[in-house]
């Protein structure tokens, strides 16, 4: 299934260069008789930072689920550098972040062994790290800044170190397609802009960055483009268009000024 | 009595002897295993599948198939109904779990009292331990083993499923398949600790050495060192008070196994309700002493 891949690090995932990084064409969703996504069609260019924005239960989470494959769209397609998201998974392409609501944060892991697991695609059925795995994670560590409480368990770190953490296991995979979802909730203002940088490094490298945030002051700092989401995509433009007054009334109601959220 | 008689003088016995070699194997299986259930959370499933198998057991003794194929069969098909009604109805999961497995253990006591057999019913319901055979500690031996090199040659991707499914499956990993795997070693585990400690406290080996260990560490490595050996020295304390108070072995098994989680519960250094006071006692007091 999973045991034998390449050493190197294909970095497009071997698809064509020129499809998009990520494309989503008239996905919809259901849960039961609950319409989550509707209709919904994007494409993402590679090397492109897109803020995600919408409400709480607008579909942002569905949004990441049809693209990683986990959930199976009722309608419509999504393709990754061109290909099925079955094929860049294998790839090693994408890396995912999850919520924190979503992690057991008292499991009993260290954060070197979170970001060792980023590398699991890279080795053999057993999953025993070689020296070029160790050697990546110690990077991936570096590079976000954690080498020093790489041995503490994952929950002893704060909410943005945490969120760290992740960004390093999508790294050492040597993801080019990153999604994380609500990276900055219960975040401190240091901790989002390190990890607005570092995305924007990331991004700088060809990777393709999909976040979404509640954080709507940070937005032109973190995105070159934005997508407003309210079960279809509402609008796709620059973070100073999307965060006209008018344009946000309509995904989160009538009474949000510019810059608040929820 | 010297203290190596009191250690001996049990071995003397060819059925100690199995019942110790039984014993061990199934709370080392069980152990490891319990490291996954707890974290994952599925205490309430080990109960349900180890429960579940009786009917499979028992058929499979009645076609002179191999018990574990029909506790596997039977594993899968009590995991499947409890999705099922957990799915399609509005019952939790919890009451499906309760009403699958009793469901199929009932069934399994019915075929048992209707299936002309040498096995005795206390037997399967609360292990026999002292009357293992030769040809039962084999099976249970080799079932042991197999399960025991799936978990631990695979456990990094079963650590990985139990920590972060949907990045499991982002790297092309098959979350159900690795779900299952579990489970199917779940239902060949629940076979090996029949002989042991019986339907009713197999769920005991499946749980308390994983919960124990998870009160004693950060690293899921050491959790999957500390739980078993727990476990078999519980195992091993256990028969031998049972066969010095003479009282029944599986439940003698079964208290040492909750008497060491009560006191871990109460001492651990770092988890410990009254262990954790008294770290941050001496820690203060070192502090005062600088």
């Amino acid at each position: 299934m999973s045991g034998v891949r390449e050493d190197s690090q294909p970095r497009a995932g071997g698809a064509s260069a020129s499809a998009p990084a990520i494309s989503v064409q008239n996905v919809s969703v259901n849960y039961g008789e609950v319409r989550a996504l509707e209709n919904v069609s994007f494409t993402l260019a590679a090397g492109r930072v897109c803020g995600l924005i919408g409400m709480n239960g607008s579909g942002k989470s569905t949004l990441f689920k049809a693209i990683t494959g986990m959930l199976r769209p009722d309608h419509g397609a999504v393709t990754i550098n061109g290909g099925t998201p079955a094929l860049a998974r294998k790839a090693g392409v994408v890396g995912y972040v999850p919520q924190s609501e979503e992690v057991d944060w008292a499991f009993p892991i260290s954060v070197r062994d979170v970001v060792m697991m980023g590398r699991y695609g890279h080795m053999g059925f057993a999953r025993r790290p070689k020296p070029a795995d160790r050697g990546a994670v110690d990077d991936a560590l570096e590079r976000v800044e954690l080498t020093e409480l790489a041995d503490r368990q994952i929950g002893q770190l704060s909410g943005g170190q945490k969120k760290r953490a992740f960004v390093a296991r999508g790294i050492a995979q040597g993801a080019t397609v990153l999604l994380l979802d609500e990276p900055f909730a219960g975040v401190d203002k240091r901790s989002e802009a390190t990890i607005t940088t570092l995305l924007r490094e990331l991004a700088a490298e060809g990777a393709t960055v999909l976040v979404s945030t509640h954080d709507l002051n940070a937005l032109p700092r973190l995105a070159d483009e934005a997508i407003l989401l309210m079960r279809t995509v509402l609008l796709q433009s620059t973070p100073a268009e999307v965060l006209k007054p008018r344009n946000l009334a309509r995904a989160f109601g009538l009474d949000v000024s510019e810059g608040g959220d929820e | 009595m010297n203290p190596l008689d009191f250690l001996l003088e049990p071995l003397s016995y060819d059925f100690m002897v199995r019942a110790l070699a039984t014993s061990v194997t199934a709370a080392v299986v069980c152990a490891v295993l319990s490291c996954w259930l707890v974290l994952i959370g599925w205490s309430l499933m080990g109960d349900a599948v180890s429960h579940a198998v009786l009917p499979g057991v028992v058929l499979a003794y009645v076609v002179g198939a191999p018990f574990a194929v029909g506790a596997i069969v039977f594993g899968f098909l009590a995991v499947g109904l409890i999705g099922i009604i957990r799915n399609t109805s509005r019952v939790k999961e919890d009451a499906a779990i309760g009403i699958v497995f009793t469901t199929l253990f009932a069934l399994g006591l019915v075929l048992i009292s209707v299936i002309p057999s040498q096995t005795d019913l206390n037997h399967i319901i609360f292990g026999n331990l002292l009357g293992v055979s030769w040809a039962d500690l084999a099976q249970v031996i080799i079932l042991g083993a197999i399960t025991l090199g799936v978990l631990l040659v695979k456990r990094r991707d079963f650590t990985l499923y139990a920590f972060d499914a949907t990045h499991a499956h982002a790297l092309g990993l098959n979350p159900k398949v690795l779900g299952a795997a579990l489970l199917g070693l779940l239902a060949l585990t629940a076979v090996v600790a029949l002989q042991a400690v019986g339907v009713v406290l197999v769920v005991a080996l499946l749980i308390i050495p994983g919960a124990t260990a998870y009160l004693l560490t950060d690293r899921f490595s050491r959790m999957l060192v500390i739980a078993p050996v727990m476990s078999a020295l519980a195992a091993v304390s256990g028969l031998y008070l049972s066969y010095y108070l003479d009282t029944a072995s599986g439940g003698m098994i079964v208290l040492v196994e909750g008497g060491v989680f009560a006191l871990v519960y109460l001492f651990s250094p770092s988890q410990g309700v009254i262990g954790k006071r008294f770290g941050a006692q001496r820690r203060r007091r070192m502090l005062a002493a600088q």
